[in-house]
């Protein structure tokens, strides 16, 4: 199928010269890829580059059954262009943001307002989808919440306890990570590249670190990548324990909540044993890594991780054990398998709909190569299935590492990267513990970036949430958000 | 049976919660380093090795002058230590790291080669937040690492409700707030808000280089450079982010509840 399409084909951590990506003028590039996304294909990123006056829109689509990323754009367009996202509605954030970025108004798109731009003191998060009627009662909540979390507002529309429609607006947490990138690498990139969202710290340097590689035409050595894959897991392992632990919590089922919560910093310092640092900030460079796993410190890791897994599995037969949690998470918060294809859901929350769509199965790159890790899926798109996917995860994560740090790769663990070629475009995913981390850099001619756009699993999965919110009692907010556990800093970035 | 496996897991656990402040202080990973001292006189005459390291440039040297660190804006990620051809940059392995006055993390000059560990509450304030303390956490840009491991405080090995501290949900039932992140623009009015709401007298503790300096964002449009330009800060935890042992020492120093463990020296 993919062979068909008329988008330039590359793999996942790979590049290619800028000049050989094929164009057409934007309403050309938006049909092409619409009949890409209808024969299977998935927007990875959609976006602008400026140049000269005008902007360059660029389309990276991913056909997951085929292994390959695929990557069109179009000739320099000012002003608008037909939107995508009247018949794709998994284009619909994108188009906002490449408005928002660079004035290109997508015609005809249904809900064009802000993204993350600051206005004055506060985001400018412009009018609320309003439900009128004499029962509907409107709630708003945030952007400060009453729990120890990143700040957004969300704006429900209810009809007694049922919600009609929820709208999540962000921006609070902008910090212009992209716009600091132009130019770059500078001394800070990597620092900021491991605080984009900082549970994810090993997804987006990895991610960067491959990018760059990529850009100089190859790749970290094989113990570094090993090594990269091992911080990976065990990132996803502390993560969705927490969840596991909150999830409980919200439902009131204290013997998990409690136990998660300190297994949780116990894998955490699984990742601090690694580099010092308990969210592996210092690990991952570009070429590389920084800090070696010796052969005892290697042993001693697994050692304290089986334990460590012990616990995790016995905390969560308890929760499954128990038919008030049980009872609590079917058949809330559900989004359906075809929605979850239109709005493009990736990760977990994805996989918990039954969609298989794990980028170290469908686009395997680094150590992914060399050694799988079976994709979980479960049906429903509840947020039992959420709770679940997670859950075997943690047992799939678990048997990898188990399996990898008996048999460590030989080797350097740092190699010069090079230079990064001039005008050319490279892609990196990574499965982060969320889902699709997307990094893409394009080079200008003396090889630094010219644009950098990064794509947090949350930019596609907020929307998620917002379905997964209709039809549902708004007390059931705090399981549903937890269910998803969304990063509000790397949707904003 | 899950009523009676956990009761049984609790049984063979028995309490989960660190003997510390009473007890020793449990150790921080062995390549956390802890915090970190200057002694600029080693430094070799003229060299800048650490200084294009820095990933925030918190290290600055004027010509003829000692090298000066700026531990607020430090990420520790020990670039600077391994650059240092003198060892004049140093981990000291020490948790304690919160300060009072933000001029106390400026390290390098002479009698400050280390930080200058905060003071307690006096009179008033540690009589009425000495042994409850109640905190609003707003996350101004936070990347949600220093609001984790502050979170962490809370689960069963850390047990922040023995000291008296909680985190509430509503900045009127707060005695101060808890910063994390450099303070975007998008939270500027947001947190302002929230501070006003926050009834007299009231503390404000800035946890991370973020909420402190700005961190990997300082100078960045989109944001402030910490919390302390919009509203007055009382205590400097840094980190990026720091440990939780770490913030709960700054939270247990301020309070003057470290009667029997290591006190300011």
């Amino acid at each position: 199928m993919s062979a068909e399409t008329p988008f330039a084909l590359l793999a996942n951590a790979t590049s290619l010269p800028w000049a050989d990506i094929p164009e057409w003028p934007a309403a050309e590039l938006v049909r092409t890829t619409a009949k890409e996304l209808d024969r299977g294909a998935r927007l990875c990123a959609w976006f602008g580059v400026p140049e000269g006056g005008a902007v360059r829109l660029v389309a990276l689509l991913a056909y997951d059954a085929d292994n390959t990323l695929a990557v069109g754009r179009s000739t320099p367009c000012t002003g608008g262009y037909p939107a995508l996202t009247v018949t794709h509605t998994q284009a619909h954030m994108f188009e906002r943001e490449v408005w928002e970025q660079h004035g290109l108004t997508p015609e005809g798109h249904p809900w064009l307002k802000p993204v993350r731009r600051t206005d004055g003191l506060a985001p400018a998060n412009g009018e609320f989808f309003r439900v009128e009627g004499p029962e509907v009662h409107e709630v708003a909540v945030g952007p400060v919440h009453a729990g120890i979390i990143e700040p957004g507002h969300f704006r429900f529309q209810c009809a007694g306890e049922e919600v009609l429609h929820l709208e999540i607006a962000l921006g609070y947490q902008h910090r212009g990570v992209e716009t600091a990138l132009a130019g770059g690498p500078h001394r800070a990139t990597m620092s900021q590249m491991e605080t984009v969202s900082g549970d994810t710290t090993i997804a987006h340097a990895t991610a960067h670190a491959t990018v760059l590689e990529a850009l100089a035409g190859g790749e970290a050595p094989l113990r570094a990548q090993w090594l990269r894959a091992i911080a990976l897991e065990l990132e996803r392992l502390a993560n969705h324990t927490g969840d596991l632990g909150a999830l409980a919590n919200d439902v009131a089922f204290l013997p998990t909540s409690a136990a998660c919560g300190k297994i949780r910093g116990d894998f955490l310092n699984l990742t601090a044993m690694l580099c010092g640092n308990r969210f592996g900030r210092g690990l991952v460079r570009p070429g590389g890594c920084r800090q070696e796993l010796d052969e005892a410190r290697a042993r001693t890791l697994l050692e304290r991780l089986i334990v460590a897994l012990a616990d995790t599995e016995q905390a969560a037969t308890w929760l499954w054990d128990a038919a008030s949690v049980r009872g609590r998470f079917e058949n809330v918060g559900t989004v359906f398998p075809a929605q979850a294809t239109e709005i493009g859901l990736v990760g977990l929350a994805a996989r918990a709909c039954g969609l298989v769509r794990d980028v170290r199965y469908d686009h395997p790159a680094g150590w992914h190569r060399f050694a799988q890790v079976p994709v979980v899926v479960w049906p429903g798109g509840d947020v039992f299935a959420r709770a679940r996917v997670r859950s075997l995860e943690i047992q799939r994560s678990g048997d990898f590492l188990r399996e990898q740090l008996a048999g460590p790769v030989e080797g350097e663990l740092h190699a010069d990267p090079g230079a990064p070629a001039p005008e050319t475009l490279a892609v990196a995913l990574v499965e982060g513990w969320r889902g699709e981390v997307c990094h893409v850099a394009l080079t200008d001619a003396a090889g630094r970036f010219r644009r950098y756009k990064i794509v947090d699993p949350s930019f596609h999965n907020w929307t998620g949430l917002a379905l997964a919110l209709r039809g549902t009692a708004i007390s059931d907010f705090p399981i549903c958000n937890k269910s998803f556990n969304l990063s509000y800093c790397g949707f904003d970035l | 049976m899950f009523v009676l496996d956990t009761l049984i897991h609790r049984l063979k656990r028995g309490c989960e919660t660190m003997p510390y402040p009473q007890g020793p202080a449990p150790a921080l990973p062995d390549r956390h380093g802890g915090a970190l001292r200057v002694d600029a006189a080693r430094c070799a005459d003229g060299c800048q090795a650490c200084i294009p390291v820095c990933p925030t440039q918190a290290i600055a040297r004027k010509p003829g002058g000692p090298v000066a660190l700026d531990l607020g804006r430090c990420l520790f990620c020990a670039e600077c230590i391994e650059a240092c051809p003198t060892q004049a940059i140093t981990q000291t392995g020490d948790h304690r790291m919160a300060v009072r006055r933000r001029e106390d993390l400026l390290l390098g000059a002479p009698g400050q080669e280390e930080l200058r560990l905060a003071v307690a509450l006096d009179g008033k304030l540690r009589k009425l937040f000495g042994r409850s303390l109640r905190l609003r956490q707003v996350s101004a840009g936070g990347c949600n690492a220093c609001e984790a491991d502050t979170n962490v405080l809370g689960t069963i090995g850390w047990d922040l409700g023995r000291f008296g501290i909680q985190f509430v949900a509503s900045p009127r039932h707060a005695d101060g707030l808890l910063i994390t992140g450099p303070v975007t623009k998008g939270m500027e009015l947001a947190l302002r808000k929230t501070w006003e709401a926050v009834p007299a007298p009231k503390l404000v503790i800035a946890v991370g280089a973020c909420a402190i300096s700005g961190g990997p964002f300082v100078d960045h449009a989109e944001a402030n450079n910490g919390a302390e330009g919009i509203v007055p800060v009382d205590l400097f935890i840094p980190g990026c982010p720091p440990h939780p042992l770490t913030i709960l020492d700054g939270l247990l120093r301020l309070l003057d509840r470290l009667e029997n463990s290591d006190k300011a020296v």
